[in-house]
Formats: structure tokens, C-alpha cells, sequence
């Protein structure tokens, strides 16, 4: 896997098949959450919100930490595809922060009265979503990518510190937001029928950022080593 | 390992470890800022400021919602489970205000211990269930327990 060419012709033969699971998971997840599962016995359908409200906020931490190991893998054993695998991470982590922030921010006009609020969970999702944005600025501000990726890195393991916080946020503070359903040590409060297409819609969101790192990171690959034996072989058999 | 990786990597961990250590220490100092609203026994024990606005949270108390006129003023008690405090609001509430339900208000103390709220959210709880699962808890909540 270390190798660039043989990464980019690796991702060439899996993407398909993950795409076609990552759509079938998210249209069985769709269906499930949106046509079978009940109302909810308080929010009525506006509960319904949570399948793409909650896979995307989970999406948008692990994302992040996955961004900022790649970036230390990089870092340490200065290896081309983790440092392209950071990051291409970055602006995929930033846009599912964005739809967890503005479908949280639908649903709690509605719920709780108020659009935003600056308790510690919102506040702190804010602040990573500007953690997504400076690693795009800063890697777009600098030259040479190899230095360019050196310093993303140690940006993204400076705002790592952030992820627990944001986690942890609802317990360790009063907060607006309401404390975690899923991730708690006992039973989960969701009713089962809610639970499942919650789980199905999670597993999709989870394939379509494989698929959309991989597809970004064959791009940027290709970019970097474009004067490389590799790419021109590549470009000749087409 | 190379010398010079095991040296990456150990300076990589020494500076994740003291970023952490040094926002543990921040977020302790402001902790009482960082919390969004007071319950009612803070306010009680004179936690609260006197004159400026906070926020206020609890559980509205069963049966004490009242409307004494035939405009918006609405009466009603918060409670975290130990203390009560008595609030007064004027406007319109969120749909899931009820009895029972936890919300968050804004809003200051009058000299007579009554809570003025300005603005009046709702804080929904993390159990998400179908209406009939919700009725038979109600009809038998220690077959659950």
C-alpha cells in the first residue's frame, strides 16, 4: 500500500463495489428512516432529522481524527499517501461539520425555539468547523505541497484536542444539546425500529467518505506525481 | 524504528499531551462560564448573579403551569429535583413545552426570588421512542426498569 501506483491501481479495482454498497446502504437507510420507522412520541416527524443529522456529525469527528493520524503518519515516516489522504480528508470533514451545523440548526428552531444557541456543543462544532477551514487555507497558502502537508499536520494535531471536547461536551457541561443516545455505556434510548435505519444510514456515510477520500487522493496523487515514470504509463495506455 | 522517526514520533505525542494538558487547565478555570444555564439549586443558594441576566434550566414541575390572565403571561416552577424556582413569562412557548419537560430560560431574578424569563427553549431529552412505546411506559414504567 506504500507505494503510489500501486495504491492508485488498488482504489481502481474497490471503488465500484464501494459505491454500490455505500448506495444501497443509504437508500435502504433512507426508506427505513424516513417511510418505516414511527414518529417519535414527542417530536412527531421532525425527529426524523437525526438520520442525516447524527451519522454527519460522527462523520465529521472521525474524519478529523483521521485527518490529523494520517497527518502524524506523514509526519513521522513521510509517507506520500498518508500525507494525500489527510489532505483530501479536510474538505469532506468540513462539509459534513457544515450539514451536521445547519440540520441541527433546523431542527432546534422548531424543538428548542432558537436557531443557534452558544452553549459548549454547538460552539465547539463551530470551532471545528473552522479547524477544517485553515487546513484547507493554510495547505492552499503554501508552494510546496510536501511542506504544505508538514504544516497541515501539525494544525490538524493542534485541533485534535478539540474532538474529545466536543464529545464529551454534553456530559461535562449544562449544554441545550441533549446528552448522547447511541454512544452511552448502557442500552441506547432510541427505540430499536429508530435505531436500525440510524445504524444503516451511519454505515453509508461512513462508505461515501471512504469513496470520496480515495477518488480525491487518486486525483491529488496523480497531481504530485505528475512527472513520475508511473503517471505517463498511465496516461499512454489510454 | 529509525533514531529519527522514534524522535518524531515522541516529539508528535509530547505536544498532542501538553495541547491536551494545557486545555484541560483552561476549560477548568472558565467551567462556570462554560456552563449554559443555572439550575434551580445554585440560584437558591445565591449562586446566580442578583441583577444580571443568566439562564435558568430545569424540569417544568407537574401541575404548576398557570395562566392567570387571558394574555400570554404564563406561571410555573422549575425544579432540578431538590430546589424550585418560581418563573414568569410572557410570550409565546416552544411546541415541545409541557409539564415535565425539561427547558432552559433566560432571564433575571426580581427582588422577590421570582424568575423573569425573557426567552423560554425547550431542551429535549436523548430517548427517542413510537408514541405507543411511550404510552405503555407510562401505563407500567417498573416493567421496563
Amino acid at each position: 500500500m506504500g507505494s503510489p501506483p500501486h495504491f492508485y491501481r488498488f482504489t481502481g479495482k474497490i471503488l465500484p463495489w464501494l459505491s454500490l454498497l455505500c448506495a444501497l446502504l443509504i437508500a435502504t437507510g433512507l426508506w427505513g428512516g424516513l417511510v418505516e420507522a414511527p414518529a417519535d412520541y414527542q417530536q412527531g416527524d421532525s425527529f426524523r432529522i437525526i438520520y442525516v443529522h447524527v451519522p454527519s456529525a460522527w462523520m465529521s469527528l472521525f474524519v478529523y481524527v483521521v485527518m490529523a493520524v494520517c497527518g502524524a503518519i506523514g509526519l513521522i515516516w513521510h509517507m506520500k499517501n498518508a500525507e494525500v489522504i489527510a489532505i483530501s480528508s479536510a474538505p469532506i470533514g468540513a462539509s459534513f461539520t457544515f450539514l451536521a451545523l445547519v440540520t441541527g440548526s433546523l431542527w432546534g428552531k422548531p424543538m428548542w425555539g432558537s436557531w443557534w444557541v452558544w452553549d459548549a456543543r454547538l460552539t465547539s462544532e463551530l470551532i471545528l468547523l473552522f479547524l477544517y477551514l485553515g487546513v484547507i487555507g493554510l495547505y492552499a497558502a503554501i508552494e510546496d505541497k510536501r511542506t504544505a502537508s508538514r504544516a497541515v499536520a501539525i494544525l490538524a494535531l493542534v485541533g485534535l484536542v478539540n474532538i474529545p471536547i466536543i464529545h464529551y461536551s454534553v456530559e461535562w457541561w449544562n449544554t441545550l444539546h441533549q446528552g448522547p443516545t447511541v454512544t452511552k455505556f448502557d442500552k441506547p434510548s432510541i427505540h430499536v425500529s429508530m435505531l436500525i435505519p440510524l445504524l444503516l444510514m451511519a454505515g453509508g456515510f461512513k462508505l461515501f467518505y471512504l469513496i470520496s477520500v480515495l477518488i480525491r487522493a487518486r486525483g491529488e496523487l496523480i497531481e504530485r506525481e505528475s512527472n513520475s515514470n508511473w503517471v505517463s504509463e498511465l496516461l499512454e495506455k489510454r | 524504528m529509525k533514531p529519527v522517526r522514534k524522535q518524531r514520533l515522541y516529539l508528535i505525542l509530547a505536544m498532542v499531551v501538553a495541547i491536551a494538558v494545557a486545555a484541560g487547565f483552561g476549560l477548568n478555570a472558565f467551567n462556570q462560564n462554560l456552563m449554559f444555564f443555572f439550575a434551580p439549586t445554585e440560584v437558591v443558594a445565591g449562586k446566580a448573579p442578583d441583577t444580571a441576566v443568566f439562564r435558568l434550566g430545569g424540569m417544568v414541575v407537574e401541575g404548576s403551569v398557570q395562566r392567570p390572565g387571558d394574555d400570554l403571561l404564563v406561571r410555573f416552577d422549575l425544579t432540578d429535583f431538590e430546589q424550585v424556582v418560581s418563573v414568569e413569562y410572557t410570550g409565546i412557548l416552544p411546541d415541545l413545552f409541557r409539564e415535565g419537560q425539561g427547558i432552559v430560560s433566560r432571564g433575571r431574578l426580581r427582588t422577590d426570588g421570582v424568575f423573569v424569563a425573557e426567552e423560554v427553549l425547550a431542551k429535549h431529552d436523548e430517548n427517542y421512542m413510537p408514541p405507543e412505546v411511550a404510552a405503555s411506559l407510562k401505563r407500567a414504567p417498573e416493567d421496563l426498569k
